[in-house]
């Protein structure tokens, strides 16, 4: 493994008195899989959402890809190739779902690359993302027109369109039936097979299990283990705080 | 700066700003507790003065005495507006640009329709109390009253005390009853309302309407302080949500705040500066806020 | 369709309702046909920002007293310059405007935007009221010259410009407003079909979402308000001239907001066509009523109007024509 991809050290965040995360340290090694759980309310949206820059830490850092972040804000993050799923999905319901895509390729990857891919660039791209997770004859469909999981699906597309070397999946599988969550995994560890670091948020169990290859649990806003999966999920204090609930 | 001058211009400033936080309240209920940006609410207190007036110009009635009786009206007329506001946005998804043009077109409806039907000229009402000051009015009484204090004139006071009382009657509805429980509840968390067997539509459309019965009595207020036409609501739609804004969103307490505190910032800069530069100083203050600190003095997150 | 094509199309169009108006060489017709063109460009204006990225300005009378207000700042100084300066004077200092207030007030949520807005044109109402050189609220006269002074292009042509082309300075108004909203149009539907548009549309949908696909909203949005102040100064910026006596009560007058807000709206918020289609037939109905009926009404029916589609149909005309002639669900 090369150096760390994503660094958080002794980051802490509050809201007005509630304190919401307190002296998070994760490291996330390049090319991994790390799986990240705890209870509701345990803070693991707050994380997502400092990491990101859609809230500002009061203390502590975030490096990414051996740059601090601070001071910059969520699209600026995004273009150095952090990309996040939301939990509930959030497409722009008011463009196709190719058009959905376009976005990120128009406004991430453009930024990046300097120079301007042109339409035709655009729309292949575009036209692999949609294949990549089974969308591509639904491209000229709205997003109100999607079941639930297609709607994740676009959600995953949207966040790999920005090129990601990372790519957080916050709860993609809520709400998803068996053979569903499967097929989201399936997904995601062909994302990761292509050199993309994923962090995956989840509550069900056996899709973290099975693709996790380091896992840490969140609770009450610190974080109480980090290692192999086996292993946490066997830490004493992670059945209690966490699994036997 | 003459000390005297200073002095009395603060005094009307707090007057003022007992008024303000009548009109205010409507505002902090719609729009700091229900999150409905109802920047109509003036028009509604156009309406209630208009009403005060017709009372008082063809019955006599006491101006105060009409806001009484246009409450139910105008608890009526709010729930109604709610349901329509309810059924085509609030239902449909957030579609905030078509509530807020909503409540902009019945504000203008609203003054539209007072110029076509009373007229551009300014009205005001009569009562006996009016033209007088504080000591005049308690006559003997106010004898032994302090020169300051028995120059309070009363068209300034008993709109300031009437506010306060009403303010102060809305607070207590809103920590002792049920209902006002919901209302500030329903502000924060719904779910948790329909466990207590609360249905949050119903306390939202409850909470609505006495937003706008405050209209009335607020109307009635403005009347007796100054003469109305129909485009007097303009100046207020700054004025309200400078000071919600000033006061924090969703603060009962801190609308007075607000309200006193621009009150004051009005009156001196109306007597030291000259009235035609009040509206600005509303609508700079809110400017100036919303850049420096949106969440207010006593705001919520 | 390249929008220098567009822009070319549109431009031959004009010319041919303005011959057609020349024709009959009725005076009210220009008044009528400049009103309808000012908000023509007011709408579209305002659309670059309520419509496109969601976020509401209510204070679009401000933009345009601006525009109007610089001009008579220009003319007082200078009293021989020429309209199409005035313009991009007008245009320049309202888009200035728009900028700042941008700056001060984009962070904040679309709602506080919106009162924001409010709040920025009675500030500025109040400093024009309180400035004298202007007039204050006495107001100010600009007197409208007879005929357009072409002279810059030597006597032939200047001759046949104010004896074929535009016989009074009111038809010479016009056509400067013709082009002004072919202009406003055509940069309407050039944003709709650019990245900037799709920037503009996920704005509106789900900003944090945008942010998240790397679409830096705060610059889109200052763009967007930049753009549309700056249009509607341009639209205010020949009014003096049109009106002859402007004072703040009636430059700042809400009928400018309302108009700028139920015009796109009825009309539909999502393309260019829309605002042109409400402009045109509000615009007109408006003029309507004003002449038999009286102005307060004219005004009043927009705003029931308003109302009502922001109710019954809130994609506006053109929604509703997509859904019945192409079966389009909203």
């Amino acid at each position: 493994m090369s150096a760390p991809i994503l660094e958080v050290s002794g980051l802490g965040k509050r809201f007005g008195g509630f304190v919401a995360l307190d002296g998070i340290d994760l490291t996330v090694n390049t090319g991994e899989r790390l799986g990240l759980i705890g209870p509701n309310g345990s803070g693991k949206s707050t994380l997502v959402n400092c990491i990101c820059g859609t809230l500002t830490n009061e203390t502590g850092k975030v490096h990414f890809d051996g740059r601090n972040l601070k001071g910059l804000i969520t699209h600026e993050r995004t273009r150095l190739g952090m990309a996040r799923s939301f939990q509930l999905p959030r497409p722009f319901f008011s463009m196709t779902i190719a058009d959905n895509i376009r976005v990120p390729l128009m406004y991430a990857v453009n930024a990046r690359r300097g120079s301007k891919m042109s339409e035709a660039e655009i729309a292949d791209q575009c036209g692999e993302m949609l294949r990549l997770v089974g969308l591509a004859d639904r491209a000229r469909h709205f997003p109100r027109d999607l079941t639930q999981v297609d709607m994740r699906k676009l959600e995953l597309a949207r966040a790999m369109a920005v090129d990601p070397k990372l790519l957080i999946a916050d709860e993609a599988m809520a709400g998803l039936s068996g053979s569903e969550v499967k097929d989201i995994v399936q997904l995601l560890i062909t994302l990761n097979e292509r050199g993309i670091t994923v962090i995956l948020i989840e509550h069900i169990m056996s899709a973290v299990m099975q693709f996790s290859q380091r896992l840490a649990v969140l609770v009450s806003g610190k974080k109480i283990a980090d290692g192999k999966p086996a292993d946490v999920i066997r830490d004493p204090e992670v059945e209690r705080a966490y699994l036997g609930q | 700066m003459s000390f005297d001058l200073l002095v009395s211009a603060l005094i009307a400033g707090l007057l003022l700003g007992g008024f303000y936080a009548a009109v205010t309240v409507g505002i902090s209920i719609s729009f700091g507790i229900l999150d409905i940006v109802n920047i109509a609410h003036p028009g509604f207190i156009i309406l209630g003065s208009y009403f005060a007036y017709l009372l008082n110009s063809k019955f006599g009635i006491d101006p105060i005495l009409a806001g009484i009786i246009a409450l139910p009206a105008f608890y009526a007329l709010g729930a109604a507006v709610y349901q329509v506001y309810y059924v085509s946005f609030e239902r449909r998804g957030k579609e905030a640009l078509a509530g807020l043009a909503f409540f902009f077109g019945l504000l203008f409806i609203s003054e539209v329709l007072l110029v076509l039907g009373v007229g551009v000229d300014y009205r005001y009402v009569q009562a006996g109390y009016i033209d007088q000051n504080l000591g005049k009015f308690l006559g003997a009484a106010g004898s032994a009253l302090p020169k300051l204090i028995a120059e309070l004139p009363m068209r300034m006071l008993v709109p300031c005390v009437g506010s306060l009382l009403m303010f102060g009657a809305l607070l207590a509805f809103i920590k002792r009853t049920f209902i006002g429980r919901a209302i500030m509840a329903v502000a924060q968390d719904q779910l948790a309302l329909q466990l207590m067997a609360a249905d949050p539509i119903r306390i939202k459309r409850i909470a609505f309407a006495i937003s706008i019965a405050t209209a009335a009595l607020a109307g009635a207020f403005l009347i007796i302080i100054q003469p109305v036409e129909p485009s007097v609501g303009r100046e207020y739609i700054g004025r309200v949500f400078a000071i919600c804004v000033l006061g924090g969103l969703g603060s009962l307490p801190g609308t007075i705040i607000g309200a006193m505190l621009l009150g004051v910032v009005e009156s001196i800069t109306s007597t030291f500066y000259g009235p035609s530069w009040a509206p600005a100083v509303a609508f700079g203050l809110l400017l100036l806020t919303l850049a420096f600190r949106p969440s207010g003095i006593l705001g919520r997150q | 369709m390249r929008s220098r094509i567009f822009f070319v199309v549109m431009i031959l169009i004009a010319a041919a309702i303005y011959a057609i108006a020349r024709t009959y060489n009725n005076e009210y017709y220009f008044f009528a046909i400049y009103t309808v063109l000012q908000y023509v460009v007011l709408a579209t204006a305002w659309n670059i920002l309520g419509g496109y990225t969601g976020y509401v300005n209510f204070g679009s009378a401000a933009f345009f007293a601006v525009g109007a207000y610089s001009s008579v700042v220009l003319h007082k100084l200078w009293p021989d310059v020429p309209v199409p300066l005035l313009i991009v004077v007008g245009g320049a200092v309202s888009g200035l405007i728009g900028f700042g207030m941008g700056y001060l007030t984009l962070r904040l949520r679309g709602a506080f935007f919106a009162i924001a807005t409010l709040a920025m044109a009675v500030v500025l109402q109040t400093l024009i009221t309180n400035w004298s050189f202007v007039g204050g609220s006495r107001g100010a006269y600009v007197i409208r010259p007879q005929k357009v002074d072409a002279s810059l292009f030597g006597d032939t042509i200047a001759n046949f410009i104010t004896t074929v082309i535009a016989t009074s300075y009111l038809q010479y108004l016009c056509l400067v407003m013709f082009v002004l909203a072919v202009a406003a149009l055509t940069t309407a539907r050039a944003i709709e079909r650019s990245a900037l548009g799709y920037g503009f549309a996920t704005i509106r949908d789900d900003e944090l979402a945008a942010e998240a696909s790397g679409v830096p909203t705060l610059k889109l949005k200052l763009i967007a308000t930049t753009l549309s102040g700056a249009f509607m100064g341009m639209a205010g910026a020949p009014f003096p001239y049109y009106i002859s006596f402007i004072q703040p009560s009636s430059a700042f007058g809400l009928e400018y907001a309302v108009n700028s807000i139920a015009m796109p709206m009825i009309g539909g918020t999502s393309s260019w066509i829309g605002p042109l289609v409400g402009a045109v037939l509000l615009g007109s109905l408006q003029q309507w009523a004003t002449v038999n009926i009286s102005s307060a009404v004219g005004v009043l029916l927009v705003g029931v109007l308003l109302v009502v589609f922001v109710v019954v149909a809130p994609n506006g005309l053109v929604g509703l024509f997509k859904q019945t002639f192409m079966g389009k669900k909203a």
